[in-house]
């Protein structure tokens, strides 16, 4: 079993793909590490021998992932919701930050799309 | 896209002027500005700006996490007075 960065990687996929299994590290990191640790990116995730991972390890030093990574991300939303900004106020309400229109679309911050109005209606037929 | 480094962050240069004279005076009161799309500089640090919204001026008091952003983001233009009851159109169908 392959550990980096406190993840494991899939064995059987090539390494260019498998290391973008680390939260921070998509398909242009990889093939950053790759080129510094000197390392095929065909070869698969379980030929790696020690000497390829010690490489690896040293190449995931200049790069910020995982749960340092998150915690920076977290931190930045904090520090615009604190400061009072707009961007701060759309995070907290769960809403697009970036001028996005919600009448339609949006879903993947709103969340899946429940009918607002219509239970209140129901509601009366029912008393009736 | 972002703006170009040779230029340096976009301060209202009159606002900047207001910044000086009063940091070489060392008294502090309240600027009103409309400049909404001037970026914070850390000299703006410590200061209160009323900031206005298209209304009124909203007190908006600088510290260093502010720096870099725009004026305009700490004084909300909008506000959100909730949704619309449902109406008989909205609702009847179904």
């Amino acid at each position: 079993m392959v550990r980096l960065a406190g993840v494991d990687l899939p064995p059987n996929k090539r390494v260019d793909v498998g290391l973008t299994y680390i939260y921070g590290v998509g398909e242009a990191v990889s093939k950053q590490l790759l080129a510094k640790a000197g390392l095929n990116p065909a070869k698969r995730v379980k030929d790696l021998n020690d000497n390829d991972l010690l490489a690896l390890r040293d190449a995931l030093k200049d790069f910020k992932v995982e749960g340092d990574l998150r915690r920076e991300v977290s931190m930045s939303i904090k520090r615009l919701i604190d400061t009072g900004t707009y961007r701060g106020t759309r995070h907290r309400k769960g809403l697009p930050a970036r001028g996005q229109r919600t009448r339609t679309n949006a879903r993947t911050l709103r969340g899946k799309r429940k009918t607002v109005g219509l239970g209140k209606k129901k509601e009366e037929e029912k008393k009736e | 896209m972002g703006r170009s480094v040779k230029k340096g962050p976009y301060v209202d240069e009159k606002l900047l002027r207001k910044i000086q004279k009063m940091e070489m005076s060392k008294e502090k009161k309240i600027i009103k500005t409309w400049a909404r799309s001037s970026t914070v500089i850390p000299e703006m640090v410590g200061y209160t700006f009323a900031v206005h919204n298209g209304v009124k001026h909203i007190p908006v008091f600088i510290n260093e996490n502010m720096i870099g952003h725009k004026l305009g983001e700490f004084s909300h233009t909008r506000q959100f007075r909730g949704h619309s009851a449902p109406t008989d159109k909205s609702t009847t169908l179904t």
